[in-house]
């Protein structure tokens, strides 16, 4: 009888926890099928499948040109912190030099600045290189919180490869260049997924920069976007628009992440716990 | 480490050793200088991006810089941290509203990252047992964090509407509240407001981190306990708390750094109001709705001031270590 009451309890909790983790998502999905008025009255299920926002968004608004920016500026992000990420991970994690813990820590430090403490100095450095309201000054500008967790993590995951790999490949005659990308690399691909993961992720979502730096509607990324539609007034916000809008840019995200879960919690795990 | 006990071992094989060592030396020479070679271009951009930036934020405060015109800055020291004019106080440590938002970003700091520690630990307990469909439980728990927190301010906005939100109509469904409540208008509840979305959205992080620290726990103690028959509760406590207490303590500080850089879902979800306002939501409307760069920088460097004043105190009371091994 106790035990029948603690399954019951136990799976109970288990529910809750699915609700609450899905619920929002899911109500987001119910809402944007709906049209008109029938937003104004609460469903818990589908009643219609109207796709009517979904189309609207990108009438209304330069989504398309949104989504493209967000897709370009995250890859770039990924693309520049994995390469600087893996060289500096070489000489991080496989070399012992003097200044090497206090790098490391400095490196970690950086990933603890506030955003806001760097956006003057930011703006001022965009606008010097002429990048103001241009994705590539975003580009640049999210590499501060990017690089030091992709370094992070390359370094841990590096500093565990075998050491006979390498003394196998300076007998060989190979360089170092030729150790990372012939030895190294084929080993790293699973660390390189992750971290490439958690950088893309962490660009698509970026909000205070992408906020700052541009200006027009066509250079916005996806959150900028989100987060700026509006109504005819302050009271009448399309919530019908908005929330397809968030269900396009979320479903691809959330479908990545299922399928990386364990690679993602993994990465997560050695950037945290490990670190 | 490897050298030297490469040393060692060449000392033990005699004379014949000298040149293989002047060869071993000479290729740990060259692999520092790669190391430093392969180090510079991310050095570098860590300059760039980081180091400059700062640097320039905080020779900004002591200016009178303005958006428009960041060129013709002048230097005018301390005055917009504290300046005294014609018997009234001015700058950023005399404006009442800095010191708001300062409370508002300490609040939610502490209030949200309990409760996603609390939150996680249940969670991470859920997942730490087996039970058929604990993979999928343990996807679904990662979806809130895949979420873009813009996306999930505006969601929850839309559920915390005060008309036709649907959090309203399940409270007043089950009898808690009797009239539609303003959720993130009112002046009251707008706090709590932002504390549910985020404390929604990072639970998943934290029980994550958690969760690894449980799975490698060893299983002995565990068993004793179990044969002993002593009540789960106290293992707990006994056992297992203290034992993940280093893990947690890491986890804490990622998130309360995080937290108290808020600025995205209170942007979002309440705007500038004062309610609410963190400390990045007040430095970047005087630097940029404001104009005035030298103030808003003053503040930023307050807000990097007081993250870095949260770091050392933590790691020195709580006797965290960051060194990787």
């Amino acid at each position: 009888m106790k035990r029948l009451f603690g399954w019951i309890a136990f799976y109970a909790l288990v529910a809750a926890i699915i609700l609450y983790s899905v619920f929002p998502f899911y109500y987001a999905i119910v809402t944007s099928l709906k049209a008109g008025s029938q937003l104004f009255s609460v469903e818990y299920f589908p009643t219609t499948w109207n796709w009517d926002n979904y189309v609207s968004v990108f009438r209304e608004q330069p989504f398309a040109y949104n989504l493209l920016n967000s897709v370009l500026v995250s890859s770039a992000v990924v693309a520049l912190s994995l390469f600087f990420g893996v060289t500096a991970a070489f000489a991080l994690g496989r070399v012992q030099f003097r200044g090497r813990g206090l790098l490391l820590m400095t490196v970690l430090g950086v990933s603890m600045f506030p955003q806001v403490a760097v956006l003057s100095g930011m703006f001022e450095l965009i606008r010097g290189f002429g990048l103001y309201n241009n994705l590539l000054g975003l580009v640049i500008s999210y590499m501060i919180f990017t690089l030091p967790f992709t370094v992070w993590v390359l370094t841990t995951f590096m500093r565990d490869l075998p050491k006979e790999l390498e003394e196998a490949a300076i007998m060989d005659g190979a360089n170092p260049w030729e150790i990372i990308v012939k030895v190294f690399m084929p080993l790293m691909w699973p660390a390189l997924v992750t971290t490439g993961l958690l950088a893309f992720i962490a660009a698509w979502n970026e909000f205070l920069f992408a906020l700052t730096f541009t200006l027009t509607n066509t250079q916005r990324t996806v959150p900028v976007a989100i987060a700026l539609i509006s109504g005819a007034s302050q009271y009448e916000l399309p919530w019908g628009n908005i929330m397809a809008a968030s269900v396009i840019v979320t479903l691809p995200v959330v479908v990545l992440v299922l399928i990386f879960q364990r690679r993602i919690v993994s990465g997560l795990t050695a950037g945290a716990v490990k670190g | 480490m490897a050298t030297t006990e490469a040393e060692v071992a060449d000392l033990a094989t005699g004379a014949a050793s000298t040149a293989t060592q002047v060869e071993k030396s000479q290729l740990t020479r060259s692999r520092v200088r790669a190391a430093w070679l392969f180090l510079a271009p991310m050095l570098i951009l860590l300059v760039m991006v980081a180091g400059w930036p700062l640097f320039r934020t905080i020779w900004f405060s002591f200016t009178d810089a303005n958006l428009s015109d960041l060129s013709n800055a002048k230097y005018i020291g301390f005055e917009n941290y504290l300046a005294y004019n014609d018997g009234e106080w001015y700058g950023v440590l005399a404006d009442g509203e800095w010191w708001n938002a300062v409370w508002n970003t300490l609040k939610f700091s502490v209030i949200s990252v309990t409760l996603e520690t609390i939150l996680g630990l249940v969670v991470a307990l859920v997942l730490n047992a087996s039970f058929p469909g604990r993979s999928l439980v343990r996807a679904a728990v990662l979806i809130p964090w895949a979420i873009p927190t813009i996306v999930s301010a505006k969601m929850w906005s839309w559920m915390m509407h005060d008309q036709f939100g649907i959090l309203n109509h399940m409270l007043m469904g089950i009898g808690l509240i009797s009239t539609p409540l303003a959720w993130t208008a009112s002046p009251d509840l707008a706090m709590t407001a932002v504390i549910m979305v985020d404390v929604w959205k990072t639970t998943p992080f934290m029980s994550l981190l958690i969760l690894a620290a449980l799975q490698m726990l060893p299983t002995d103690c565990y068993e004793a306990a179990r044969v002993d028959g002593i009540h789960p509760v106290r293992v707990f406590f006994q056992v297992t708390l203290p034992l993940i207490k280093p893990a947690l303590m890491v986890a804490v500080i990622f998130r309360l750094l995080d937290a108290l850089r808020i600025f995205d879902l209170i942007y979002v979800l309440t705007s500038n109001s004062k309610d609410t306002m963190s400390m990045s939501v007040y430095a970047r409307q005087q630097l940029v709705d404001f104009q005035s760069v030298g103030y808003g920088s003053a503040a930023s460097t307050l807000l990097f001031l007081t993250v870095g004043l949260c770091v050392v105190l933590y790691m020195t009371f709580g006797r965290v270590r960051f060194d990787g091994r």
